[in-house]
């Protein structure tokens, strides 16, 4: 069974309030893609259209080369796995899991054998027979994916299915469903919040703010060739820092930029519009930048973060605003040291002054052979 | 300082309560006591309490004059009647208005309850007019729409606020699941909203039983119910004070039990643990 979903300018506004302008989307069979943005930026609204739980107010949204855009939920041949669970409190995990089924028409022989394969997959079979509020957390999140699964949909949706989970089960399940991913190559469209989430599950990571796609792309995409401030701020954590910049000289093998310190920094970037004189940002993430004697930023550590494989310095500097470094483990620096730090000017992005980023003169081998796709907005 | 006050504050309001509680149920106290009264004792000053001979002879002697099982069989068929029917409209009503709300939706609720601000006599002739042109006077079936439509926004509105608790993620995870509306609301909105839709069909099961107005009214000896039971021990042959209260008994005595029987159900919640 495929799923291909293609989104055409799809749009929905609630009255006067526009949510999401115009959205042009292609989703694979079989690809893992994960929306994600900052609340309120419109990825449940857009899940839920591709559902069929909110009508489109404008738009094609086609599965499968078909519109299904008029068509109920019902038959639009998906799963969703919902934040909250969303579980039938009065059926047994065996009804909840095979409810799906029995709406079908299913025979009750079939329903049973297929509730039983799925639950021996999600390690249900001891607790078919208990309710839902018999469960705990992550049980109840296994019973919502099984109710997904025995329905063998084209596409399986997740709307933040692990932000109800504590920690250590969070990643247990996002483990989970990977494998699940990798075991049954069905497409899977998944919305969180959480950036780690989506670096690590997805093909693709479409990211969206104020109901616009900032950018769509691999997670490697999204990390070395950011379209712009929004993307680059966004992915990667600790965030990149950003220093305001002016530029010196734009030539065909970089652009050189001077920080506020003084010091000038040459970036490989294509110039495009940049001239001297302009305005630019330049944008480098913590685990590029290393402290060393001979660095060109310097300031005073604030808090020094030891989490025992990496330490976060906080620095800041009379020049430059408050900027984060990741340092080593055993790096020896504390609280109120003075410390020198070094950019490497192959990991920089540089952003002109709406924002956009420079496209960098050299591609990341593992970044997408195609460039990312924008929104025009 | 602080415990004794709340220890003695705590007394206080608890006496306060049963206080209350007394003086609500004193009169129906009054009332059974006083039917296990002679005549006589019924009307003595002062008036006796506990202290008097129990007797049973007004039960007897109410039973012998009137045929209180065919009352009471019309209050059940009318109250049973009036609430199925209504529940019918009422559960389609209730679940448009909680999960698929429109623009004027507060406005209809609003609306529907305002109904219940009008006295009913102001609505008497046309409605007695109607059922004379009709032939539905001392009818049941009659009686049963007049009640069904007296309590109806009472049923919906009860049904809207239970509904309203029900997370809606669990209906569009029905629907997701490939749920007809029909069958949502069969398999899953209902069966959630178990304890709603009871204390909802007992709240309009006791309207409809103690509804006296129409009744009366509409009403001889056919379609009466029992409130024209108790009526018809008031007036013509003077107060007999001790049958008056047999009867009243009588009566009350099938809904109390009822009540105290669903209680518990009806506190029960269903809910926990689907959603967290």
């Amino acid at each position: 069974m495929s799923g291909r979903i293609v989104l055409k300018g799809v749009n929905k506004s609630f009255g006067d309030v526009t949510i999401i302008p115009s959205v042009d989307l292609e989703i694979d069979d079989g690809q893992f893609v994960v929306f994600v943005g900052p609340s309120g930026c419109g990825k449940s609204t857009l899940l839920r259209l591709i559902a069929g739980l909110e009508d489109t107010t404008g738009g094609r949204i086609e599965i499968d080369g078909v519109d299904v855009s008029d068509v109920p939920p019902a038959k639009r041949g998906l799963s969703m796995v919902f934040q909250s669970y969303a579980l039938y409190p009065h059926m047994s995990v065996r009804g909840n899991i095979g409810f799906g089924l029995k709406m079908a028409g299913a025979p009750a022989n079939v329903i049973s054998q297929k509730v039983e394969k799925a639950a021996a997959t999600l390690n249900l079979t001891n607790y078919l027979d208990r309710k839902p509020r018999q469960l705990s957390g992550g049980q109840r999140q296994r019973v919502a994916i099984g109710r997904a699964i025995v329905r063998e949909p084209k596409a399986f949706l997740f709307d933040e299915p692990l932000s109800n989970l504590d920690a250590a089960l969070r990643v247990q399940m996002r483990l989970e469903i990977a494998q699940l991913h990798e075991s049954l190559a069905t497409t899977m469209i998944y919305v969180t919040h959480d950036q780690i989430e989506a670096m690590t599950l997805a093909d693709k990571i479409v990211v969206l703010n104020a109901g616009n796609i900032e950018q769509a792309g691999s997670p490697l995409e999204l990390y070395h060739h950011p379209v712009n401030l929004f993307v680059a701020g966004f992915i990667g954590s600790p965030k990149m820092n950003f220093l305001a910049t002016q530029v010196r000289t734009a030539g065909p093998d970089g652009v050189t930029v001077t920080l506020p310190g003084g010091r000038d920094v040459r970036v490989p970037v294509a110039a495009g519009a940049l001239r001297p004189g302009d305005k630019a940002t330049l944008g480098v993430r913590p685990e590029h930048l290393k402290p060393t004697a001979s660095g060109e930023l310097v300031g005073d550590v604030i808090v020094a973060e030891r989490l025992g494989g990496e330490t976060y310095l906080y620095i800041r500097s009379a020049a430059e605003p408050l900027f984060v470094v990741q340092a080593d483990g055993d790096n020896p620096t504390r609280v109120h040291d003075r410390v020198a730090v070094g950019i490497d000017p192959e990991t920089c992005h540089l952003f002109d002054a709406d924002g956009r980023s420079l496209p960098r003169l050299q591609r990341h081998p593992l970044a997408d052979t195609r460039p990312a796709t924008q929104q025009a907005h | 300082m602080a415990r004794a006050y709340t220890a003695q504050r705590r007394i206080l309001t608890t006496v306060a309560a049963w206080i209350i509680g007394f003086l609500i149920f004193f009169p129906i106290l009054w009332m059974v006591l006083t039917s296990f009264k002679t005549e006589l004792e019924a009307f003595s000053t002062p008036p006796k309490f506990l202290f008097f001979d129990w007797t049973l002879e007004n039960f007897g002697v109410v039973q012998e004059r009137s045929n209180y099982l065919k009352f009471a069989g019309n209050s059940i068929i009318l109250s049973l009647g009036s609430t199925l029917v209504g529940l019918v409209f009422a559960v389609p009503a209730a679940w448009a208005m909680a999960f698929s709300p429109g623009k004027r939706t507060k406005d209809l609720l609003m609306w529907m309850l305002s109904t219940k601000m009008m006295p009913p006599v102001g609505a008497l002739i046309p409605i007695y007019l109607i059922f004379r042109n009709f032939g539905l006077l001392d009818s049941r079936g009659g009686l049963i729409v007049v009640l069904f439509l007296l309590n109806l926004p009472i049923i919906v509105w009860m049904l809207f606020t239970y509904f309203k608790e029900i997370p809606g993620e669990i209906l569009e995870a029905s629907r997701m699941d490939g749920a007809t509306l029909w069958r949502e609301i069969v398999y899953v909105l209902t069966p959630m909203a178990v304890p709603g839709i009871a204390s909802t069909l007992l709240l309009n099961f006791i309207l409809a039983w103690n509804e006296a107005f129409w009744t009366l009214n509409l009403t001889t000896t056919e379609a009466a119910p029992l409130t024209a039971f108790i009526a018809s021990y008031s007036s013509p042959e003077g107060l007999f004070w001790a049958k008056l209260s047999a009867a009243s008994t009588m009566a009350v005595a099938p809904i109390l039990v009822l009540g105290w029987f669903s209680q518990r159900q009806l506190v029960r919640g269903l809910t926990f643990g689907a959603v967290k």
